[in-house]
């Protein structure tokens, strides 16, 4: 069969995903547990709230470290969120711990392709195994029928039979990535999650990819969330595109209104410094200097102060609001004008 | 103008368990004072192997099987060990990729820089952690004298490869060899590190080898690009002409398909097929031959680089 097994009513409805003030925190040790102090916490995700609509791509963007990587695992409840909701269809997920999400019957509808299938498929795994691992364990498949659907994701996803005996090492980058992708969607997920899918390939397999991942959102009608530090790339494959910095969303909108007129002085930086074919652009959009220390941020100033190029004294008393902008854009900055 | 580095017609073959490895095969290239020429292609083109084996760094597997490579009048292709270990780090020096492995772990980044200053400048060791402070500061790290204490992991990556090129640039090389030097680091970093590379290079005169995948960073930081193909230098020309009117078909299908800032997915198109294996001993002439839909029967007869334009060389018995 190809296409989504027949979805529940539970998860009928226009938005497949609605996270809501969503945080992650994390204590540094347990230093001062008895002195009665609270330990020091990393704000990892913080009061993140985005949707993701049936069959739409979301981009995340940001560099590293501004908790891309912290929101993918609290969305496919790899872990558990300090605050905040997490709807998946009409279910209210983020109340079920990680550990007992992993055997609950809706794990199956988040998969997830890890960047660089070379690293992250068990290389003992031969391809036909590391498909079949995940309908074995979410779906108690075996036999003939395991056989089947493992052949099925494959041809999906254009990977010629006979190379489903062959191990990991003994395929080419962009055949690894199809194995990748076929072991996320053999269970048949409502929502992928795509954490750099093509970080490690080369431009000419890189095209092939995003064709792949544009063709099974089409006749799989799955939802993807798309990690990627490639703007160009994120540019290409995403209907909205969500700008974290330092734990918190600066920036939502249509990714490529975002990209070609950023409302956010976080964003322009970002894409001014994506390399360009016209030549370099103008130096006064270089973000210079690093991120502020995650560590306890003070929660009265914007994290992007100091590194803005264009913060003022307010900026460090008031953090500025998500705000709502015409064409569906949200910016969060004392001075964004849509 | 003299040229820092003359490369011509330099091969290098790999001994494997499974036959010769053609990994280069006829590469020439100059590069002047002052000036950035960018190595791009896909992996396996041959970008890092040009650089190993232009330093001496090959493995015990790899030669150089003929050619000549002069740095500033020293012929490379056939100097010592003992010549090639006092011209890299001194006149020529070298960046690597990911630099929290290239860096010693258990060194501070300050005695990373003396290093190659009490080395290669002959400087005591007070006056090297004097410079290794200099050298800092010169690549924009903020509060040099105390970060030059800090150990590569209480950098950040950015942090760490202004200091893989405080080390390349501290003794003022003639020539630097940038290894994808910015693969890994967010964008934003990229552009820091990209910049100060361009500054140093500006004030000291120094030439630089930038090699990448990225065609736009190429494109954006370099003078001049040549474009490789299974161990070939397919089409060499200035960043401008090579953009506008590439000429070599792997050029022509490696910009349409790259990514850029404009356009849809559905405008991209993917090469087809792969590298060929070099270690076939019935490698065609032309390596892209068997992925080329410009092919002619022509083709077949043996590669020869030509210049179709001023400062335009390519390898093509069919141009586009």
């Amino acid at each position: 069969m190809i296409g989504n097994d027949p979805v529940p009513p539970a998860l009928q409805g226009p938005m497949l995903l609605d996270v809501a003030e969503l945080s992650k925190r994390f204590p540094l040790g347990k230093k001062g547990f008895f002195s009665g102090r609270t330990p020091s916490m990393v704000h990892a995700v913080d009061d993140v709230s985005l949707t993701l609509a049936r069959g739409e791509t979301l981009g995340l963007v940001g560099e590293s470290g501004c908790g891309k990587s912290t929101l993918v695992r609290l969305l496919t409840r790899l872990t558990d969120p300090t605050t905040g909701s997490i709807r998946f269809g009409t279910r209210e997920l983020s109340a079920i711990p990680a550990r007992d999400f992993a055997r609950d019957p809706d794990r199956a509808r988040i998969q997830t392709v890890f960047q660089d299938a070379g690293e992250s498929i068990n290389p003992r795994f031969t391809a036909a195994d590391a498909i079949a691992d995940p309908l074995r364990q979410m779906k108690g498949m075996t036999g003939v029928a395991l056989r089947q659907k493992v052949e099925e994701a494959a041809r999906l996803c254009g990977l010629p039979l006979e190379l489903l005996n062959r191990f990991p090492h003994q395929l080419s980058g962009g055949q690894r990535a199809r194995v990748g992708i076929a072991r996320a969607i053999g269970p048949r997920p409502d929502l992928l999650v795509l954490d750099e899918p093509t970080a490690a390939l080369d431009v000419s397999v890189q095209v092939t990819i995003l064709q792949l991942l544009v063709s099974l959102r089409e006749s799989l009608g799955i939802s993807y969330v798309f990690v990627s530090h490639d703007l160009n790339v994120v540019r290409l494959l995403c209907d909205r595109v969500v700008v974290m910095y330092l734990g918190r969303v600066v920036e939502v909108g249509p990714a490529r209104a975002v990209f070609d007129n950023p409302l956010h002085p976080y964003t322009r930086g970002l894409v001014a410094a994506v390399p360009r074919f016209d030549g370099l652009r103008d130096d006064a959009l270089r973000l210079v200097g690093d991120p502020k220390s995650p560590i306890d941020p003070d929660p009265n100033a914007c994290r992007f102060h100091g590194r803005c190029p264009v913060g003022v004294a307010r900026c460090g008393t008031e953090m500025p609001a998500l705000r709502k902008f015409a064409g569906g854009r949200e910016a969060a900055c004392h001075f964004a004008e849509g | 103008m003299t040229n820092v580095l003359d490369v011509r017609d330099f091969s290098v073959e790999f001994r494997t368990r499974s036959g010769i490895v053609k990994a280069l095969d006829r590469v020439a290239f100059t590069v002047a004072p002052g000036e950035t020429l960018a190595l791009v292609g896909e992996s396996g083109s041959g970008k890092s192997v040009t650089a190993y084996a232009l330093l001496g760094l090959l493995d015990d597997a790899g030669r150089i099987t003929g050619g000549s490579a002069m740095l500033e009048g020293v012929e490379l292709t056939t100097a010592s060990p003992a010549t090639l270990s006092a011209i890299r780090g001194k006149r020529a020096a070298m960046i690597f990729q990911n630099p929290r492995a290239a860096l010693n772990p258990i060194r501070s980044v300050g005695q990373q820089i003396g290093d190659v200053l009490r080395r290669h400048a002959g400087l005591s060791a007070r006056a090297a952690a004097a410079g290794a402070v200099e050298m800092l500061r010169a690549v924009g790290i903020p509060d040099p004298a105390r970060r030059a204490a800090a150990y590569p992991f209480e950098l950040s990556g950015g942090m760490c490869q202004r200091v893989m090129i405080a080390i390349a640039v501290a003794t003022r090389p003639a020539l630097l060899i940038a290894d994808e030097p910015t693969t890994g680091l967010d964008v934003t970093t990229q552009a820091v590190v990209m910049d100060i590379m361009g500054r140093l290079a500006a004030e000291t005169g120094m030439a630089t080898i930038l090699i990448t995948h990225d065609l736009a960073l190429a494109a954006e930081r370099a003078g001049r690009i040549a474009v490789m193909h299974a161990g070939h230098i397919v089409e060499d020309a200035a960043t401008a002409t090579l953009l506008a009117n590439p000429r070599h078909p792997y050029t022509r299908r490696l910009l349409a398909a790259t990514p850029t800032a404009a356009g849809d997915l559905g405008d991209l198109r993917s090469i087809p097929g792969s590298l060929p294996d070099l270690r076939r001993a019935d490698l065609a002439p032309c390596r892209f031959a068997a992925r080329c839909d410009r092919r002619l029967p022509a083709c077949d007869q043996p590669l020869v680089w030509r210049d179709i334009a001023p400062h335009h060389r390519i390898a093509c018995g069919n141009p586009a």
